[in-house]
C-alpha cells in the first residue's frame, strides 16, 4: 500500500450496448483512500479513463445515500459487495485491502437486460407495480380523517418495514433463480397488512404475481440469499405472507 | 413442490417406522409388510398416489430447475453464492437427482421383484418356500453386499441434505412462517433431516453387521 | 410591475383559496380526454401532479431522467411532513402553521400561497394514509408526531427516517395505477432538452432518450416543470448526483422568470467532508436535533487534543463544552431553524473550534438523550433501581427505535458508532428556496407552463422550515395544480391535438441537436466534472453560507471565466446516439454555469440578510441581537424575479412586492 492509499485491480464488465456481447476488462487504480465510497472509487477510475481519452464505464447511481435504489453493482460475487445492509453507494473502500482484485459486474437476469456496461433495464419492476402495486384511491380533499382508522402499531411497523424496499433488484441479482419474489412480496405485504389495502388484496396479489412471471423472473426456492443481500433487510416473512395471500386468493377468487 | 414435499415427508416417516420394525421385531415387520403389500387400499389407492407424488415432485423439481436456469442466461464471472445461502438450499437438484438414482437401485432391489412375484407370477401369499413370510428374509438378504450397503448409506446422506432444506422450505412455500413457530420448525426440520436418514442407515448397517 | 401579476385572489386570507376554487373554470370530463399535459419530473410534486391529473382524465406524459419514477430525489427526504392536524392538542392550527412558515421563511414568501399550503396540509396526510403510506403510529393505533426546528408544536408526521421515501412511493403507486391504465404515458430515462412555445403558449418539449440518444418532440396543451432544485450548482450538496436545474433553466431562457436564486438552504446536520474525491454530501435528518445536543469544546487546548487524536470527545467534561445553540438561543436551543443553526456552526468553526482534521465539524451528541429516555423507560418497565449501564442500554434502544436507520447510515459512512461517541456534523447545501417564479396558480410567466415543488419559488421565502418541502411538493401536485391547471385548460378544449410539425418544434429541435453535437465534437482536454468542481468551489467559498459585496463580484467574474473555458475545453467522450452519461452531465453543467452567475448577481442585489441569504454587510450592530442577521424590509421586501436577456449578466430584475396583511413583520428572534 502506498502512503496515499490502496492500489487495486478492477475487472469490469464492458458492453457497448444491448446488442453487443460484452467482456471483462481490467483496469488499475491507485491511491484509493479507505474513506472513499465504492462509487467514488469508480469516479476515480472513470476520471482516469476520460483523461486517457477512453470512454468511462457507465453505471447507474443517483442519490448516493442508499435510498434511491439506482446503484446496482455485483461486486466480487455479491450484490452490492461484501458488506451487509448497504447499497453499492454506501459500501466503503475500507472493506477492501491493498492489492485486491475486484470483479464488478451488472445484475444478471433475463428480466434485467444489460443496456450498457453495468447499467441494466429494471423497468420490469415498474410493470409489476403497474399491475397492482397500489391502493385504488383517487386524489381527493375529502378522504376520511387520517386517524379515523386506527392501525395496530405492529401492523403499521411491519408494513413500514416491507415498504422500505428501494427496488434496487439486488434480490433478483443474488437469487440463483433470478427470482423477484422479495421485491413483489414486499409491496404485497405492505398493502396486505393495512386495512386500506385489504379491499383489493386478492386482485393485487394475483395480478402482480402474474406480471412477475410474465417478465421472466425465476421462481423462489427459499434459499434466503435475497434476504441476506437486501440492503434494506426486507424479511422472508414477506414472501411467506405473499405465498399465503396468493394461495388464498387463487382458491377463493371467482375470476 | 411444497405440497408433494409434505406428502413425501409423511411417507418417509411411515416407511422408516415400518422398516425399523425389522430391527425391533421381525415378526411384526413381516405382518405389517404383508399388510402393506396386499391390502387393496394401500396397493391400488395409496401406492398410485405415492407414485404420482414422487413423479410430480421429481418432474416439477426438474422443470423448475430448467426454468430457473433460463432466468439467468448469462452467468456471473465471479459469484460467491456460499456467502448468502446454504449449500443444501442451492443444490436441491443435485441431492434430488442423487435420490432419483437411488430409486433405481431401490426399485431394482425391492419394488420390481415384488411386482414380479405378486403380479407376474401371481403369488399373493407373501410366503417363502418354507411357508413363512418372506419379507424379513429378503430384507436381510439385500444387506449382505457391502457395496450395496455403502450405496445406501451415501444415498441417505443425500436424502439428509435434501431434507435439511426441504423440510422448512416446504413450510415457507405454503406461507407458514411465524416468529414463534418458524424457529421451532427449523429445529424440527433439522432433527427430521438427520433422524430419518440415520434411521435408514442404521437399519442397513444393523442387518449388514448381523447377517 | 405590469409584467408580474401574482393573481392573488381577493378576500380574507382564510377564504382566498376556497373562493378561488369556486370561481375558476373547470374542464368537463369529456373534454379532459382531449387534453394532453406534460409533466417533467416524478418527485413528490411531479409524481403527485401526474397521478392526480391522470385521475381527472387528462392524458399525461410524464418524464424522468432516472430509470424509474420511483427514484426521484424526493425519496431521500428523511425527517417528515408537516400538517396542521393538531392531533397532539398542543394548539396547532392552520394559522399557526401559516405563521410559522412565513416567519421561518423570514418574511420573504407570498402570504396567500403559504396560507393555502397550510390549509391543504391536512388533506395531504389523509390522502397519503388512504394510499397506504405507513406513517409512524402510537400504540393506540393513531398517528404519531414529532417536532422540528423553528416551531413550538409537534406537527410533523413521519415514517422513521424515510418519510420522503414513503410519500414518494405513495405518489409513485398512484402513478403506477394510471400508467397501468394507460392514462399516464411514462418516459423513463428521458431528459427534457427544451421547451417549445407556439403562439406564445407552452406547447411541448423536446426530449432525449438517454439510452438511444433519440431526440423526440412531444406536444401538449400545458407543461408542468417539477424538476426539483438546483443545489448541485455547488457541486457538493445533499442532492442526488443527477439533480439538475436544466428543465427549469430551459424554461427560464424561454421566458419564465427565475426568482430569488440566491435563497439556498444550507442544512446544519450533514456528515462532514472527508476528502477531495468526495462526490456528494449526506444529510442526517434534522429530526436528530430533537434529541441531539450540538456542541464544540470551550477550550482551544481540548480542540487541539481532539484533532491530534489524544483525547476523545466523551472525555471532555460537561463544563468544558460549549453548547453554543443553547447558549445563544435559549428559547429554541438546538431546535432553531436551519439557517440559524448552520451559521452558528460556521461561526464556531471559523473561530477555530471545529473538531475534525479539516476544522469543519461540530458534535451532535445523544448521550443526554440516551440517559433521559433510559430513565423514562426504566420507570415504565418497573425497574426503578436500574443501574447506569442498564439505563444506557434501555436508552440506546429507544434511540435506536427512533433513529436506527440514520445511526446505521452514519456508522456505515464514517466507521464511528454514534451510540458511543458523538456524531460529527457540518452544514451542507440542501435545498433551494429560489426557483421559477409562479403566480398563485403556479403558472410561470409563460402561459401554459407551470412549475411545482422545489422547482418553483413561492412558499418558503428565504428559508424553509424542516418537513415543509414534502408538504409543499405534495400540496402543489395533489391539491393545487389539478384545480388551477383546469382554469387555463378550459380555454383549450377546442384546440385539438397540438401538432409537432411546426417551425417552432423544428427550431427547438435544431438548437438541441446543435448543442449536443458541439459537446461530442469539442474534443477538449478536461472532463465535465473538472469544471463542475471549480464552479462548486467558487459558489461555496464566495456565494455560500455568508456573502459580501466583494466576494459576490469576484464570484460572478470567476464563474464567467470557468464558463468560457468550459465551452472551449470540455471533453465529452463517447457518442451521441448511445447511453452517454458524460454527455448528460455536460448539458447540465453548462446550465449550472449560467445559473451560478445569476445566483451571484441576485445575492449581490439583495443587500440585506434574510433567511438562508446572509450578507456580512447587514448584521445587527448592537443590542441583544448583536451579530444576528439584519433584514431590510424597507428596501428588500420583494421577490426578485429575473428575466433572461441573453446572458446572466444582462438579466433584468422585476420585483414582486410582498404584502403582509395577516402577519406582522418582526425580527425573527429565536432567543
Amino acid at each position: 500500500m502506498t502512503e496515499n492509499g490502496m492500489n487495486l485491480t478492477l475487472k469490469v464488465w464492458r458492453q457497448k450496448s444491448d446488442k453487443d456481447k460484452g467482456q471483462i476488462e481490467t483496469y488499475q487504480v491507485k491511491d484509493i483512500s479507505e474513506h472513499m465510497s465504492f462509487l467514488e472509487m469508480m469516479d476515480t477510475m472513470n476520471e482516469q479513463l476520460i483523461t486517457a481519452g477512453k470512454e468511462p464505464v457507465a453505471f447507474d447511481h443517483d442519490c448516493r445515500e442508499g435510498i434511491c435504489g439506482s446503484c446496482s453493482l455485483f461486486i466480487n460475487g455479491e450484490a452490492h459487495g461484501p458488506d451487509r445492509g448497504v447499497t453499492t453507494c454506501q459500501l466503503h473502500m475500507r472493506k477492501f485491502k491493498d492489492g485486491d482484485t475486484i470483479y464488478i459486474e451488472p445484475w444478471r437476469s433475463k428480466a434485467f437486460p444489460v443496456i450498457k456496461d453495468l447499467v441494466v433495464d429494471r423497468t420490469g419492476f415498474d410493470r409489476i407495480m403497474n399491475a397492482g402495486g397500489f391502493i385504488s384511491v383517487n386524489t381527493s380533499g375529502n378522504t376520511q380523517d387520517a386517524n379515523s382508522i386506527p392501525i395496530p402499531k405492529d401492523d403499521a411497523d411491519h408494513a413500514f418495514d416491507a415498504a422500505t424496499c428501494i427496488g434496487c433488484g439486488a434480490c433478483v441479482a443474488t437469487c440463483k433463480n433470478a427470482s423477484a419474489m422479495l421485491f413483489v412480496s414486499a409491496k404485497v405485504s405492505q398493502l396486505a397488512l393495512l386495512p386500506q389495502g385489504k379491499i383489493e388484496a386478492k386482485d393485487r396479489v394475483l395480478n402482480m404475481v402474474g406480471q412477475m412471471d410474465a417478465e421472466g423472473f425465476g421462481s423462489c426456492t427459499n434459499t434466503g440469499a435475497c434476504e441476506v443481500e437486501c440492503p434494506k433487510g426486507i424479511s422472508l416473512d414477506n414472501i411467506a405472507r405473499m405465498n399465503r395471500e396468493f394461495m388464498s386468493a387463487s382458491i377463493t377468487s371467482d375470476k | 413442490m411444497a405440497l408433494s414435499g409434505f406428502f413425501l415427508l409423511v411417507f418417509l416417516l411411515q416407511h422408516c417406522t415400518i422398516n425399523f420394525l425389522s430391527v425391533i421385531n421381525p415378526e411384526s415387520f413381516n405382518n405389517v409388510s404383508h399388510f402393506m403389500g396386499t391390502n387393496p387400499l394401500v396397493q391400488f389407492a395409496l401406492q398410485p398416489i405415492l407414485a404420482f407424488g414422487v413423479i410430480f415432485h421429481l418432474g416439477m423439481g426438474i422443470r423448475l430447475e430448467f426454468q430457473n436456469r433460463l432466468s439467468r442466461p448469462i452467468k456471473y464471472e465471479m459469484e460467491k453464492a456460499a456467502e448468502n445461502a446454504t449449500w443444501m438450499s442451492r443444490n436441491m437438484i443435485i441431492t434430488g437427482v442423487m435420490i432419483l438414482l437411488f430409486f433405481g437401485l431401490h426399485f431394482y432391489d425391492f419394488w420390481f421383484p415384488e411386482l414380479n412375484t405378486k403380479f407376474i407370477i401371481g403369488d399373493m401369499s407373501g410366503l417363502n418356500a418354507g411357508g413363512e413370510f418372506r419379507y424379513y428374509e429378503e430384507l436381510k438378504h439385500k444387506f449382505i453386499d457391502p457395496t450395496r450397503v455403502g450405496l445406501y448409506v451415501v444415498s441417505f446422506l443425500f436424502l439428509s441434505l435434501h431434507l435439511m432444506h426441504g423440510f422448512h422450505s416446504a413450510f415457507q412455500s405454503v406461507g407458514f412462517r411465524h416468529n414463534k413457530y418458524t424457529p421451532i420448525i427449523k429445529k424440527l426440520g433439522m432433527l427430521y433431516a438427520i433422524a430419518i436418514p440415520a434411521g435408514f442407515v442404521f437399519i442397513a448397517l444393523f442387518h449388514f453387521i448381523n447377517h | 410591475m405590469a409584467k408580474l401579476d401574482a393573481k392573488i385572489p381577493e378576500g380574507p386570507i382564510k377564504d382566498k383559496w376556497t373562493n378561488h376554487k369556486n370561481n375558476i373554470n373547470v374542464v368537463n370530463p369529456a373534454n379532459k380526454r382531449l387534453i394532453d399535459v406534460i409533466v417533467v419530473g416524478t418527485g413528490l410534486a411531479g409524481g403527485s401532479a401526474a397521478a392526480s391529473l391522470a385521475e381527472l382524465g387528462y392524458n399525461v406524459k410524464s418524464f424522468c431522467f432516472q430509470d424509474s419514477p420511483r427514484r426521484a430525489h424526493s425519496i431521500a427526504a428523511q425527517g417528515g411532513i408537516n400538517a396542521a392536524k393538531n392531533y397532539q392538542n398542543d394548539g396547532d392550527s392552520t394559522y399557526r402553521l401559516f405563521y410559522d412558515t412565513v416567519k421561518g421563511g423570514d418574511y420573504r414568501s407570498r402570504e396567500a400561497n403559504v396560507y393555502r399550503l397550510a390549509e391543504v396540509s391536512t388533506n395531504i396526510i389523509d390522502q397519503c394514509v388512504a394510499q397506504g403510506v405507513p406513517f409512524a403510529r402510537e400504540y393506540g393505533g393513531l398517528l404519531d408526531n414529532r417536532s422540528f426546528g423553528g416551531v413550538l408544536v409537534s406537527r410533523t408526521f413521519y415514517a422513521k427516517g424515510q418519510t420522503g421515501q414513503q410519500l414518494l412511493l405513495g405518489a409513485y403507486s398512484a402513478m403506477s395505477r394510471q400508467i397501468g391504465k394507460g392514462k399516464i404515458k411514462m418516459f423513463n430515462r428521458h431528459e427534457m432538452m427544451d421547451l417549445v412555445i407556439v403562439g406564445g403558449k407552452a406547447r411541448g418539449i423536446i426530449s432525449r432518450n438517454l439510452i438511444t440518444g433519440e431526440i423526440a418532440r412531444h406536444s401538449a396543451h400545458a407543461v408542468v416543470i417539477a424538476s426539483g432544485g438546483y443545489g448541485n450548482v455547488f457541486f457538493l450538496s445533499t442532492n442526488a448526483m443527477g439533480s439538475n436545474t436544466s428543465a427549469a433553466w430551459k424554461i427560464h431562457k424561454k421566458g419564465a422568470f427565475f426568482a430569488n436564486p440566491c435563497y439556498t438552504q444550507i442544512h446544519p446536520t450533514c456528515i462532514p467532508r472527508s476528502g477531495e474525491y468526495q462526490s456528494k454530501l449526506t444529510l442526517m435528518s434534522e429530526s436528530l436535533r430533537n434529541d441531539g445536543r450540538i456542541w464544540v469544546p470551550k477550550n482551544m487546548k481540548d480542540v487541539e487534543a481532539i484533532r491530534a487524536g489524544s483525547m476523545k470527545p466523551v472525555e471532555i467534561k460537561a463544563e468544558d463544552r460549549d453548547y453554543y445553540l443553547e447558549r445563544r438561543y435559549p428559547a429554541f436551543g438546538n431546535l432553531v431553524p436551519r439557517d440559524v443553526a448552520s451559521r452558528a456552526a460556521k461561526e464556531r468553526c471559523d473561530a477555530g473550534y471545529g473538531v475534525n482534521a479539516t476544522g469543519e465539524a461540530v458534535y451532535l451528541d445523544f448521550a443526554s438523550a440516551i440517559m433521559r429516555y433510559g430513565k423514562e423507560k426504566a420507570i415504565i418497565i418497573h425497574e426503578p433501581n436500574a443501574s447506569e449501564a442498564r439505563i444506557q442500554e434501555l436508552g440506546k434502544k429507544v434511540i435506536e427505535d427512533k433513529y436506527g436507520n440514520l445511526f446505521q447510515m452514519y456508522e456505515k459512512i464514517t466507521n464511528d458508532n454514534p451510540y458511543e461517541t458523538p456524531m460529527q456534523i457540518y452544514p451542507a447545501v440542501h435545498y433551494t428556496m429560489g426557483g421559477v417564479w409562479v403566480d398563485y396558480n403556479l403558472m410561470t410567466t409563460i402561459p401554459g407552463c407551470y412549475a411545482a415543488g422545489e422547482a418553483n419559488f413561492s412558499d418558503h421565502g428565504a428559508n424553509r422550515l424542516g418537513a415543509s418541502a414534502l408538504m409543499q411538493g405534495l400540496a402543489d401536485g395533489y391539491f393545487v395544480l389539478p384545480y388551477t391547471i383546469g382554469d387555463y385548460l378550459a380555454n383549450d378544449i377546442r384546440t385539438g391535438e397540438v401538432s409537432t410539425s411546426s417551425a417552432e418544434f423544428d427550431e427547438a429541435e435544431q438548437v438541441v441537436k446543435e448543442r449536443l453535437n458541439f459537446f461530442i465534437n469539442n474534443k477538449g482536454t478536461k472532463s465535465v466534472d473538472h469544471f463542475h468542481k471549480r464552479l462548486g468551489k467558487v459558489m461555496w467559498d464566495k456565494v455560500g453560507m455568508s456573502r459580501n459585496t466583494q466576494g459576490l463580484k469576484e464570484a460572478a467574474d470567476e464563474i464567467r471565466v470557468i464558463k468560457e473555458e468550459f465551452w472551449k475545453d470540455v471533453m465529452v467522450p463517447g457518442e451521441l446516439n448511445e447511453l452517454n452519461q458524460e454527455l448528460e452531465k455536460a448539458g447540465r453543467v453548462a446550465d449550472f454555469l449560467e445559473l451560478g452567475e445569476l445566483f451571484a448577481k441576485d445575492a449581490l442585489d439583495r443587500n440585506e440578510s434574510c433567511g438562508g441569504h446572509f450578507r456580512e454587510e447587514s448584521v445587527e450592530p448592537d443590542g441583544e441581537q448583536k451579530g444576528e442577521a439584519k433584514r431590510d424590509d424597507v428596501n428588500f421586501k420583494y421577490a426578485a424575479a429575473w428575466e433572461w436577456k441573453g446572458d446572466p449578466k444582462d438579466a433584468e430584475l422585476h420585483k414582486e412586492e410582498l404584502t403582509f396583511n395577516d402577519i406582522e413583520l418582526k425580527q425573527r428572534s429565536y432567543k
